[in-house]
């Protein structure tokens, strides 16, 4: 791949602008090290907590117009349970990101910490998640529940931390500012859009959580947004996610403030290939734009 | 690579046409679908049963008339709760998902037990179209857990074949274990393809000994599944995963997952435990 390509982030470096968005495969160190080699410049782990979950019944992801509603519940086997698979994804060469979940600024800080002592390259705090009761967007919808967060995670580790933010917010921006306040390094944005859907013969909502997250393309445009926004408003790097199926998604998100971008539910449609074509149609875009590298174009459409 | 129309993972609600016994704890739901119709032997749907639960099931009837079925055994919640439906209930499917069987001529090995024999139907309906001769092994505990004997009877009926069916407690046909059978038939002839399904240790054992004799296997495999869709990671095998890249994997795939296969599985919060 070429030069043109790499980019940093919170010090992090990057072969490609392209990670492996959150709650995606990202379970084991093997499925990790499987979508490194698809070509992801970095992964983010699914949501690691103190303790084990077991996540909702099925169904748990439900095809809608434009996009996947889900409500999975954080499975996951507590970042206790969480280092062997660390070890494995990091033979793989690409900074490991450990998405983190607690229920109070403690735990997410005892997780962080956890993390970072297995290897972690960089922490992705989720204050975002839609369906999960007292931790995720119970949080992150909340500047100085934010602000608690970063601070208490900042003190005990010391590699980068990112904070994935909600769009289910009246002004992600706001929330944006009192994380970088607080000490984070970047800001993820976003995580999915609140949603539900319901089967008319049954009468019954589709999934078994009722509510959930709406993903895919049926939220590019308000994850373009929140992008935007948050650039306009914040001195950190912005990783943009919502929707991104092709290079131009992502270029898109880029013009917008983003640094780099996740890549989730694209993989349903376009396999882990995604990966490559998404990189590959960045390094032709910003040849053809006359760039020497892809850093120079974040933010570019904030000029008008 | 394997990309679904969206029109696949679409959930449909389908009305419930006939259920048969097919054991004291095994029933068969035949329904009509016309994407699980066209569907390929061992791919799988995901079966809603609203308020309960959303199970992967592998079809057991793939009919050119727009009929499909799953036959499901009564082991847990859902499949107890599906157990209680009967004819005109309704029930969700969304699917056909995975890689099914790649079907071949010649020689042919089919070696089944328990409720492993359910995608092997299907596959033996159109093998039979192919095969120059089949031997079809089926192992279960009992007589009574001893599965489609009927079935595959009828559909080897005209060809060149023979039919082995052991049992643990050799309460019908040969008392012992499937793969004791299927090794005395490896060692002294060649198969150009031998499918399998079936509990892991027994599948297991199958590719060893394919692998010892030299001849190519096909398994479907089972685990953990949520989205169905190569995405939530719950059915990941070493880099492989079970809804997308399988659930029919070959011995080439097998290989990759040596140490996992036979050996482990993830369990619902994505944690070894033994198979």
């Amino acid at each position: 791949m070429s030069g043109r390509l790499i980019t940093e982030i919170a010090g992090l470096k990057l072969a490609n602008p392209t990670m492996l968005a959150a709650g995606i495969l990202g379970l084991t160190g093997s499925s990790l090290r499987s979508v490194v080699e698809a070509g992801a410049g970095a992964v983010v782990t699914k949501s690691l907590g103190l303790k084990p979950r077991e996540g909702y019944p099925n169904p748990t992801v439900v095809q809608v117009e434009c996009g996947l509603l889900n409500a999975v519940g954080l499975p996951n086997p507590g970042i206790h349970h969480f280092s062997e698979e660390i070890r494995e994804a990091k033979e793989a060469g690409v900074p490991i990101i450990i998405s983190v979940y607690g229920y109070s600024s403690e735990e997410f800080a005892e997780v962080s910490k956890i993390a970072t002592e297995a290897g972690a390259d960089a922490l992705e705090l989720n204050v975002s998640c839609p369906h999960v009761e007292e931790t995720g967007a119970e949080i992150g919808s909340n500047p100085e529940l934010v602000a608690e967060v970063v601070k208490g995670v900042k003190k005990k580790v010391d590699k980068p931390v990112f904070v994935k933010l909600t769009p289910n917010v009246a002004n992600i921006a706001e929330i944006a500012k009192a994380a970088v306040k607080a000490g984070a390094d970047a800001i993820t944005a976003i995580n999915t859009v609140r949603a539900m859907a319901i089967e008319i013969e049954t009468t019954r909502p589709l999934l078994a959580n009722k509510i959930g997250g709406l993903s895919g393309p049926a939220i590019k445009p308000i994850a373009v947004r929140c992008v935007y926004e948050v650039y306009r408003e914040v001195d950190a790097p912005v990783i943009g996610c919502g929707g991104i199926m092709s290079w131009r998604d992502a270029v898109e998100f880029m013009l917008a403030g983003a640094s780099a971008v996740q890549i989730g539910t694209a993989i349903y449609s376009k396999g882990l290939e995604v990966f490559k074509s998404v990189t590959k149609g960045i390094d032709t875009y910003v040849k053809k734009k006359g760039f020497g590298s892809v850093k120079e174009i974040a933010g570019l459409s904030h000029r008008y | 690579m394997l990309v679904y129309p969206t029109a696949t993972n679409r959930l449909r609600i389908i009305k419930i046409q006939e259920v048969w016994k097919e054991s004291p704890t095994v029933k068969t739901f035949t329904f009509h679908d016309k994407l699980c119709a066209k569907a390929e032997p061992g791919q799988f749907v995901m079966a809603w049963i609203a308020g309960v639960d959303e199970i992967p099931m592998s079809l057991s009837t793939i009919s050119s008339k727009g009929l499909a079925s799953i036959t499901v055994a009564n082991v847990g919640e859902a499949t107890k709760a599906l157990h209680q439906r009967s004819r005109g209930d309704i029930l969700g499917v969304r699917g056909p998902y995975g890689n099914g069987f790649t079907l071949t001529n010649g020689n042919i090995m089919i070696v089944g037990g328990g409720t492993g024999l359910v995608p092997l139907m299907p596959l033996t309906e159109k093998i039979v179209k192919l095969a120059t001769k089949i031997s079809f092994l089926l192992g279960a505990k009992t007589k009574d857990e001893l599965l489609f004997l009927d079935r595959i009877e009828h559909m080897l009926s005209k060809v060149h074949a023979e039919i082995i069916a052991t049992t643990e407690d050799g309460s019908y046909g040969l008392e012992g274990v499937v793969t004791d059978q299927a090794e005395q038939r490896l060692a002294k002839e060649r198969f150009d393809m031998v499918y399998t399904c079936g509990p892991e240790q027994m599948m297991h054992t199958m590719f060893l000994l394919a692998e010892r004799y030299g001849m190519p296997l096909q398994a479907s495999l089972e685990r953990i599944m949520r989205c169905a869709i190569g995405l939530c990671g719950s059915c990941v095998i070493g880099k492989l995963r079970v809804c997308r890249d399988g659930p029919v994997l070959t011995s080439e795939q097998l290989r990759t997952v040596r140490e996992e296969f036979g050996k482990f599985k993830r369990d619902f919060q994505g944690r070894r435990i033994a198979v």
